[in-house]
């Protein structure tokens, strides 16, 4: 049987479970049909001309995994960010840890998405906003089809999150193959303010694919930060969706790390749709080994007035390979916008590739826009001018490639993160740098 | 202290040492002076240990111990330092955080513990000052956006900082105004000892004003064709480098 005949089945027995008059019951149909029409995505289509899903598809998936595994704290401990307070949403294997976690309802609501899909007081909020930021790709079709958990955020008018949140998914790896499918939703209403750090962590060598879904709606003058964790295991794969809703004077950063996994897909749609918007989007990749990472942003430039920033640095060593592709599109009405896009390759081994393709569409005549793209190796007259000082040659590398990295490692505002991202790096390039950029 | 021993070297199979040989003692200054593409800065580098060069004959000894087959690295922290002729802009890192890192390496190769902080900061106060540099200067990124006095300057506090044992410093006049030259000289001078030794190469004998060279060597078509005193420096000034190029004829 194909995932997708597996999917189609446990849809059918999933289904069974649910209201049938509730409204999502139609929301749901309607996405696993147009999932069943389209399939899984492939090289074929434009947006996936680079990845191949083909390798993950051919696994043996428990689309419902069993989750009897019981984890230890002190065993996890390390993928918090565990030296200072945090709201904690956590998942194992799909399902909500109240052992681990630390919800709130206490001004702000952290709290599960599966109580906010089920309870009768959330379910004008479910109608204004579940799946309303989401597009209509395959894979985000299967979310929504069998959407149950993950954590739903909201923020309400003028308050702020006292404390970082932390979304973590473990998967456990109890069976040989899972999927998991976690869906987000994170409303943060006028004026409001939260950071949130989201990860997905495997916690051993098993195969694991991870199709999440987040949506995340700004109103008018709303600041969200958001920072994706992605450090995983070899044989973890994740294809995430982020859709962003900006309301008029709404700040949105997403900063997204990926350092290691199977296959990563990174799929990030900001939409602007009022005046004087600011969206950002920063991303350090460094891979190595066979791993592969895609980035494909989208800016939807609505309204006048708006900017735009897209940062992003890979670093690719061995057979590993990348993709961005980044597009900025610009509507006829979107004047006055300022959007920048830059995306900067080093490419450590003969064999590793990267594959950039930025664009803009434009169709305003009074807009600034700029991309730039490069891919190069490391300065050779710079690794021996610091060599040249004492410096080992494997630390110089290091240092010339945090110092590359060090545009996007400064927009993250919390400071313990930054030195949690700091140590990841030293530990990837395998030196013990105390390099505090 | 620094031994060359008729030394070959080329760049991508072009010959530009053709037999070199000096001797420099601790405590004194040589002079390095020679037309463009005479191989004066080739032999900044091969002393550093630059890779693109290759050693193709001849030796070069550090008191005695042959460096020839180390890293820069290696022979950094035997004491050799190299002050760029045109220092590298590394953005996204701080002057203070380069040379904090380069001196705990150097540090680290000698089985010693970081320096602590608080000595750390002493030893970077101390040397900015005497180097006349601005506190501020200390949180740029390494040469990014420096005027080329600047970037000099800055080459001459990492020499303060790392207090090797053989400076070479090449072309450390370019791009200097008067006072910034008198800085930079004044610089060198404070950190010269009767343990320590300069190399300086230059096109003029400007600098050898501030800096006094014990001996100073002219180098052309990868040679050393003539050495002398200071005295030397004064004629290359006034006659050029063609009476030489004669007097070898």
């Amino acid at each position: 049987m194909s995932l997708k005949e597996k999917l189609q089945s446990s849809y059918l027995a999933f289904e069974d479970h649910l209201q049938a008059d509730s409204p999502l019951h139609d929301v749901r149909n309607k996405a696993m049909k147009s999932f069943e029409t389209k399939g899984f995505p492939s090289k074929k289509e434009e947006a996936w001309k680079y990845t191949s899903l083909n390798a993950l598809l051919n696994k043996e998936y428990s689309i419902f995994p069993k989750n009897d595994t019981a984890i230890e704290f002190k065993d996890v401990k390390k993928y918090f960010l565990n030296d200072i307070d945090t709201y904690k949403v956590v998942f194992i294997d799909g399902v909500y840890s109240s052992f681990l976690s630390q919800i709130t309802h206490d001004v702000i609501d952290v709290c599960l998405m599966s109580s906010a899909l089920n309870k009768s007081k959330y379910s004008s909020i479910i109608e204004t906003y579940f799946n309303k930021a989401a597009n209509s790709d395959s894979l985000t079709c299967l979310n929504t089809a069998f959407a149950k958990e993950g954590a739903y955020i909201r923020i309400a008018k003028h308050k702020e999150a006292q404390k970082p949140i932390e979304i973590i998914n473990f998967a456990t790896g109890t069976e040989a193959a899972t999927m998991l499918q976690p869906r987000n939703l994170i409303i943060v209403e006028e004026n409001a303010h939260v950071q949130i750090i989201e990860r997905h962590q495997s916690l051993n060598d098993n195969e694991v694919l991870t199709n999440s879904v987040t949506e995340i709606f700004l109103e008018k003058r709303a600041n969200v930060d958001y920072y994706k964790i992605q450090n995983d295991t070899q044989n973890a794969s994740l294809i995430d969706s982020t859709f962003i809703q900006q309301q008029r004077e709404s700040i949105c950063s997403v900063h997204t790390f990926s350092f290691g996994g199977k296959l990563t897909r990174n799929n990030l749609n900001f939409k602007q749709l009022g005046e004087h918007c600011d969206s950002i989007l920063n991303g350090v990749t460094m891979i190595e080994d066979k791993q592969h990472v895609d980035h494909n942003t989208l800016v939807h430039h609505i309204a006048e007035n708006c900017e735009s920033h897209q940062d992003y640095k890979g670093i690719f060593d061995d057979s590993a390979t990348g993709v961005f592709n980044g597009k900025v599109y610009v509507e006829k009405q979107a004047q006055k916008l300022d959007a920048f896009q830059k995306n900067n390759n080093i490419l450590i081994s003969n064999k590793a590739t990267i594959n950039a393709k930025p664009q803009l569409e434009i169709f305003a005549d009074d807009v600034k826009c700029s991309h730039g793209c490069t891919i190069g190796q490391l300065d050779q007259e710079a690794l021996f001018y610091l060599r040249s000082r004492g410096i080992a040659k494997k630390e110089a590398r290091a240092l010339l490639m945090y110092a590359f990295a060090n545009t996007v490692l400064e927009g993250v505002k919390i400071p313990e993160l930054k030195g949690r991202i700091n140590k990841l790096i030293a530990n990837k390039i395998g030196v013990n740098l105390g390099f505090d950029l | 202290m620094l031994q060359i021993k008729d030394v070959y070297a080329s760049v991508e199979e072009k010959d530009i040492l053709k037999g070199i040989s000096l001797s420099v003692n601790a405590g004194e200054v040589h002079a390095i002076m020679g037309p463009n593409g005479a191989g004066k800065s080739t032999l900044a580098s091969i002393i550093a240990g630059k890779e693109e060069f290759e050693l193709t004959k001849g030796h070069i000894t550090i008191d005695g111990e042959d460096i020839t087959e180390l890293d820069a690295e290696e022979r950094a922290h035997k004491g050799v330092f190299l002050s760029f002729q045109y220092p590298v802009e590394i953005p996204g890192v701080s002057v203070t955080n380069f040379i904090k890192t380069a001196i705990n390496e150097n540090r680290k190769a000698k089985g010693l513990k970081d320096m602590p902080a608080s000595e750390m900061l002493k030893k970077i106060k101390e040397k900015a000052d005497l180097l006349e540099i601005d506190r501020k200067f200390l949180s740029r990124s390494l040469n990014v956006g420096f005027s080329g006095g600047e970037k000099k300057r800055n080459e001459i506090f990492q020499m303060a900082m790392l207090e090797p044992k053989l400076a070479i410093l090449d072309e450390t006049d370019s791009g200097l105004d008067i006072d910034a030259l008198k800085v930079v000289a004044n610089g060198v001078n404070k950190l010269k000892n009767k343990d320590n030794a300069v190399i300086v190469i230059t096109h003029y004998q400007r600098l050898l004003d501030y800096i006094v060279p014990d001996f100073v060597h002219v180098i052309m078509d990868g040679k050393i064709v003539k050495s002398g005193t200071k005295q030397l420096a004064y004629e290359l000034e006034e006659k050029g480098y063609d009476w030489i190029k004669e007097e070898l004829v």
